[in-house]
C-alpha cells in the first residue's frame, strides 16, 4: 500500500482527523508516557497527517502508548491522537492475522491489584 | 399600457462567463410589457447608468428591470438613475443573476436558462409594481451608549464633542470598564488608569453627557431616529447627590465578605464600597445582597457615621423613560469560566490565576498593594509560567472553549512576563504559547524585547497538565523545538483564558432587534465596508462586544461609531422605507396573529366601523403604524385570511414571480 492510502486506512479505522491539529503540543505536554516513546503523540498525528504509516507500524511507540486517552481528552482540537496510535496498531495486528489477546483471555488475568483501565488498555492495544 | 425596459449586465466576466447575456436580453425581448432590452458590461457604471436614464426617456418606458448582481449592491443605485430619468424609483427591479446564478453555476449551459427564469420573474412583477413615494419620521436628537467601558466612553465623548447629547448606561457602580482594571498597557507600558482617568473625568463634566450608572436597559422600542429606551436606574441606597465619596461609610461598615469584583473576586469588599479610587460618579453603593442592615433591619453603622446624610435604606429602582435617535452597544467582554478546563487546577489551587486576575496583583491598587506575592501564602514566587490560548481555538467539537483567537492575550502576556522580569530579575519566567501572534504597531517588537532582553523564555508547546505537590505547582508541558517534556516546579501558573461577550449582551441584542453571531458577539452590517454598524438601522457597535480587540482598536471603533451617531443625528428627518405592510380591512378577521408575529410591534388592534357590501358594520382590525413596520413580511405568511399585504412586495407581485419561474423552460 501506498503512503496515501495507507494514510486514509488509518484515518478512516480512527474516526479521527490529523488535519484539525494546530501544533499545539499539548498531547505531548499531557503524554505520561512521552519519556518511552520514539514518537511522541504531536509527532504522531504529524506522521499520520504525511502520510509516515511505515515508520510508524515499525515502532515501539504503538506499543508504549497507554492507550489512557488523557491526550484525546485534552486536545483542544479533538485530532484524538491516541485513536490513531491505536489505529495503526490495528493495522500491525490485522496484519498479522491473530488476536494478541481475546475478551475469553479476562478473568484468568484480574488481579485486585491491577487498575480495571489496564485491562480496557490492553485490549484496546492487544484486541483485535 | 405598461413599458417595461430590460437591462442585463455582463459585471465584466462574472456574469458574463457563466451566463449568455445576450441570450438574456433576447429572450426578454418577447416577454409581454417588454419594449425595449440590452446588454452592457458595466450597469452600475456612469455610462451604464446613463444607458438606463437614455432607454428610460427615449422608449417612454414605465418600469425597469436591471439583471445584475444582488439587490443588496446595487438597488440605490439604479434607483436614483430612474428616478433622474423621471420614473419613480419603485418602478426599478433587481434580477440577482450572479449572486444567485453566475457565481453558482460553472457553465452556460446552466447559467442562461436560470437567468432568463429570473429576468422573467422580475419583469413578471415590475408588471404589477405601483410607485410608491416614501415618507418621513424625526430624529430625536440624542444617543444613547450602552456600557461604560473605554468604548462606551469615547463614543460618548465624540458624539458629545460633536455636539450632541448622549447618555451612557452602565451596570456598574462606576464607569472605567476592564480598562479601570490594568495595570498597563501594551506596547507602551503606560499606567492605564492614568490614561483613562481623564477621559472618565472629561466624560463626567461634559455638559452633553449624562452618566445613568448602576442602571440597565430594560426595554427598547421604536426605530431608528426615534427609540424609546427604558432603563432601570438601580437603588444604590445611597443619595448620589449628597454622597461626597468620603468613604467613612466604607470604612466602618462591618460586613466585609463581598467579593470584590474590581479585583477580580482576589479579596473581599464591605457591603457599601465605591469600587475604587478613581471611581466615577465618586459615591458609595450598597450591595443589598451583603447588607447587614438591609438583610435583618439591624447595623445602620453606614447612616450613623455619614455625615453629608446620604444614606437611604429606603431608596427604591427608579424606572425612567427617554427618546434616543440612535444607540450604541459597548457591552465589552470578560474572561471566560474555565470549569471545562481541570488540568490546568484552577479551581484547586488559589495560585494558578488567570491573567486579569494578574493584572489586578501587579495594580498597586490591587489586593497585594502591587506586591508580586502568591495568593496561597504571600510569599515571594521565584518560578513563573505562563500559559497562552487557554480556552481560545478550539474546535466546535472539542467541547469546550471557543473557536476563535482571543487577539490580545499574546501581548498582555509578554506585558506580564515583563513587568514581572523588570520588577523582579530573580523570577524565572516561561511562557508556553502555540503560536505568538503580535500583528500591530510596535507589537512584535513588544514581543521580542521580553525575550530578548528581559529575558523571558518562550517555549514553543503546549501545557498538559497542572498539580499540587509539596507547595508548588507541577506544571507539565511539550518543548517540541527542543524536543522534550517539562515538568517544572513553579509558584504561580498565569493562564490566558478566552474571552468572550459580556453575558447581557444576548438579552440587550434580543431587546435591539440586533443580530449576533454563534459566539455572541454583535453582527456587524458588512464584515469589511459597514464594521461599526449593526444591519438593524440606528443601532452601532462599539469595541469588544463586536468582536475581541484591544485598547488602541477599541478606541478607534468607538470614534468610527461616534462618527455614524453623529450623521444621524445631524439629520432632521429620515426617509422611511416605503415598503410596509398594510392590511385590507374588509378582509381582516381579527385574529391578531399579525401582532403576534410583528418583531417591531407595528401593529395594534382596534374596534372599527366598516362597511362591506352596504352593511354597516363594527369590527376588531388591524392597523400598522408605518412609521414603526420595517417590512419585514411576516404578518403577510401569517396573516390566514389574506388581508395582510406587503407594499412593494405583495402577494400578488411574488405569485406573479413564482408562476414565472414556474412557466421557464
Amino acid at each position: 500500500m501506498n503512503n496515501e492510502n495507507l494514510r486514509d486506512l488509518v484515518v478512516e479505522i480512527s474516526g479521527a482527523n490529523p488535519r484539525k491539529c494546530m501544533r499545539c503540543g499539548k498531547c505531548s505536554g499531557t503524554c505520561p508516557a512521552y519519556a518511552e516513546m520514539e514518537y511522541r503523540p504531536h509527532r504522531i498525528v504529524a506522521m499520520v497527517e504525511k502520510g509516515d504509516i511505515e515508520p510508524l507500524m515499525r515502532s515501539q511507540s504503538l506499543y508504549r502508548c497507554l492507550a489512557c486517552m488523557a491526550c484525546v481528552e485534552r486536545c483542544p482540537r479533538s485530532v484524538e491522537p491516541a485513536k490513531l496510535v491505536e489505529a495503526v496498531r490495528l493495522l500491525v495486528i490485522r496484519g498479522q492475522g491473530q488476536n494478541h489477546m481475546s475478551p475469553d483471555d479476562i478473568p484468568q488475568k484480574l488481579d485486585a491489584e491491577l487498575p480495571q483501565q489496564a485491562i480496557v488498555a490492553a485490549l484496546r492495544k492487544y484486541g483485535k | 399600457m405598461q413599458k417595461i425596459g430590460v437591462f442585463v449586465c455582463w459585471c465584466g466576466t462574472n456574469i458574463a462567463a457563466t451566463v449568455d447575456v445576450a441570450a438574456v436580453a433576447d429572450a426578454m425581448r418577447s416577454e409581454p410589457g417588454v419594449v425595449y432590452a440590452a446588454d452592457y458590461q458595466y450597469m452600475c457604471s456612469e455610462v451604464g447608468q446613463q444607458r438606463l436614464i437614455a432607454a428610460v426617456r427615449e422608449h417612454a418606458l414605465t418600469g425597469v428591470v436591471i439583471c445584475a448582481c444582488s439587490p443588496r449592491m446595487h438597488e440605490q443605485t439604479f434607483r436614483r438613475a430612474a428616478e433622474r430619468a423621471g420614473l419613480n424609483p419603485y418602478m426599478v427591479e433587481i434580477a440577482n443573476i450572479r449572486e444567485q446564478c453566475s457565481w453558482i453555476h460553472k457553465d452556460k449551459a446552466v447559467g442562461t436558462p436560470k437567468a432568463i427564469a429570473l429576468a422573467r420573474a422580475a419583469v413578471a412583477k415590475v408588471l404589477k409594481n405601483a410607485p410608491l413615494t416614501a415618507g418621513e419620521s424625526p430624529v430625536a436628537k440624542r444617543a444613547l451608549v450602552i456600557g461604560g467601558g473605554i468604548a462606551g466612553i469615547q463614543t460618548a465623548l465624540d458624539v458629545a464633542e460633536a455636539g450632541y447629547e448622549v447618555d451612557i448606561v452602565e451596570k456598574s457602580p462606576t464607569i472605567g470598564g476592564r480598562m479601570a482594571q490594568l495595570d498597563k498597557t501594551f506596547p507602551t507600558l503606560d499606567c492605564s488608569a492614568c490614561i483613562l482617568t481623564p477621559k472618565m473625568v472629561e466624560a463626567a463634566q461634559s455638559p452633553n453627557i449624562e452618566l445613568l450608572t448602576y442602571s440597565e436597559v430594560e426595554k427598547v422600542a421604536g426605530f431608528v431616529g426615534n427609540f424609546t429606551v427604558t432603563i432601570r436606574k438601580k437603588a444604590r441606597y445611597v443619595d448620589t447627590n449628597r454622597c461626597t465619596g468620603c468613604a467613612e461609610c466604607v470604612a466602618k461598615c462591618p460586613a466585609r465578605k463581598g467579593k470584590n469584583e474590581f479585583n477580580m473576586g482576589l479579596d473581599n469588599r464591605s457591603a457599601i464600597y465605591i469600587p475604587f479610587a478613581q471611581a466615577i460618579p465618586n459615591v458609595a453603593t450598597i450591595d443589598a445582597s451583603q447588607c447587614i442592615k438591609l438583610r435583618t433591619g439591624k447595623c445602620g453603622i453606614c447612616e450613623k457615621v455619614c455625615s453629608a446624610g446620604a444614606i437611604d435604606y429606603n431608596q427604591r429602582d427608579e424606572v425612567i423613560e427617554r427618546r434616543y435617535g440612535a444607540i450604541v452597544a459597548a457591552t465589552g467582554f470578560r474572561p471566560i469560566s474555565l470549569e471545562k478546563f481541570g488540568e490546568y487546577a484552577y479551581q484547586e489551587s488559589p495560585d494558578v490565576v488567570t491573567s486579569l486576575e494578574f493584572e489586578r496583583i501587579l495594580n498597586a491598587a490591587g489586593p497585594t498593594k502591587g506586591q508580586l506575592v502568591r495568593p496561597s501564602d504571600g510569599k515571594h514566587p521565584h518560578e513563573i509560567v505562563f500559559i497562552q490560548c487557554v480556552g481560545s481555538r478550539c474546535s466546535e467539537d472539542a467541547g469546550k472553549g471557543k473557536t476563535y483567537c482571543s487577539k490580545i492575550c499574546c501581548m498582555y502576556t509578554a506585558k506580564h512576563a515583563m513587568l514581572v522580569r523588570e520588577k523582579y530579575p530573580d523570577v524565572r519566567v516561561r511562557v508556553f504559547y502555540i503560536d505568538v501572534r503580535t500583528p500591530g504597531k510596535n507589537f512584535d517588537e513588544f514581543y521580542r524585547r521580553a525575550a530578548e532582553q528581559y529575558g523571558v523564555e518562550y517555549v514553543k508547546g503546549m501545557v498538559g497538565k497542572v498539580w499540587r505537590q509539596n507547595g508548588k505547582l507541577m506544571v507539565q508541558g511539550s518543548d517540541l523545538l527542543n524536543d522534550e517534556q517539562l515538568l517544572i516546579p513553579a509558584d504561580m501558573v498565569v493562564l490566558a483564558a478566552a474571552i468572550e461577550p459580556e453575558p447581557g449582551a444576548r438579552a440587550l441584542a434580543t431587546m435591539l432587534t440586533a443580530s449576533m453571531d454563534t459566539n455572541d458577539f454583535f453582527s456587524e452590517a458588512h464584515p469589511k465596508l459597514r464594521p461599526v454598524e449593526s444591519p438593524t438601522a440606528g443601532v452601532f457597535l462599539s469595541g469588544a462586544c463586536q468582536g475581541p480587540k484591544d485598547i488602541p482598536e477599541t478606541v478607534a471603533q468607538a470614534g468610527a461609531a461616534a462618527i455614524k451617531v453623529v450623521g444621524l443625528l445631524s439629520k432632521d428627518r429620515l426617509v422611511t422605507n416605503p415598503c410596509v405592510a398594510h392590511s385590507n380591512e374588509l378582509l381582516c378577521n381579527g385574529c391578531s396573529q399579525c401582532e403576534k408575529v410583528c418583531p417591531y410591534g407595528a401593529i395594534t388592534y382596534s374596534e372599527r366601523e366598516v362597511v362591506d357590501r352596504g352593511v354597516k358594520d363594527v369590527r376588531r382590525l388591524a392597523s400598522v403604524n408605518e412609521a414603526v413596520c420595517r417590512g419585514c413580511g411576516a404578518c403577510t405568511v401569517a396573516c390566514p385570511s389574506g388581508a395582510m399585504d406587503l407594499k412593494g412586495f405583495a402577494n400578488r407581485q411574488i405569485m406573479a414571480e413564482v408562476d414565472a419561474i414556474c412557466r421557464a423552460k
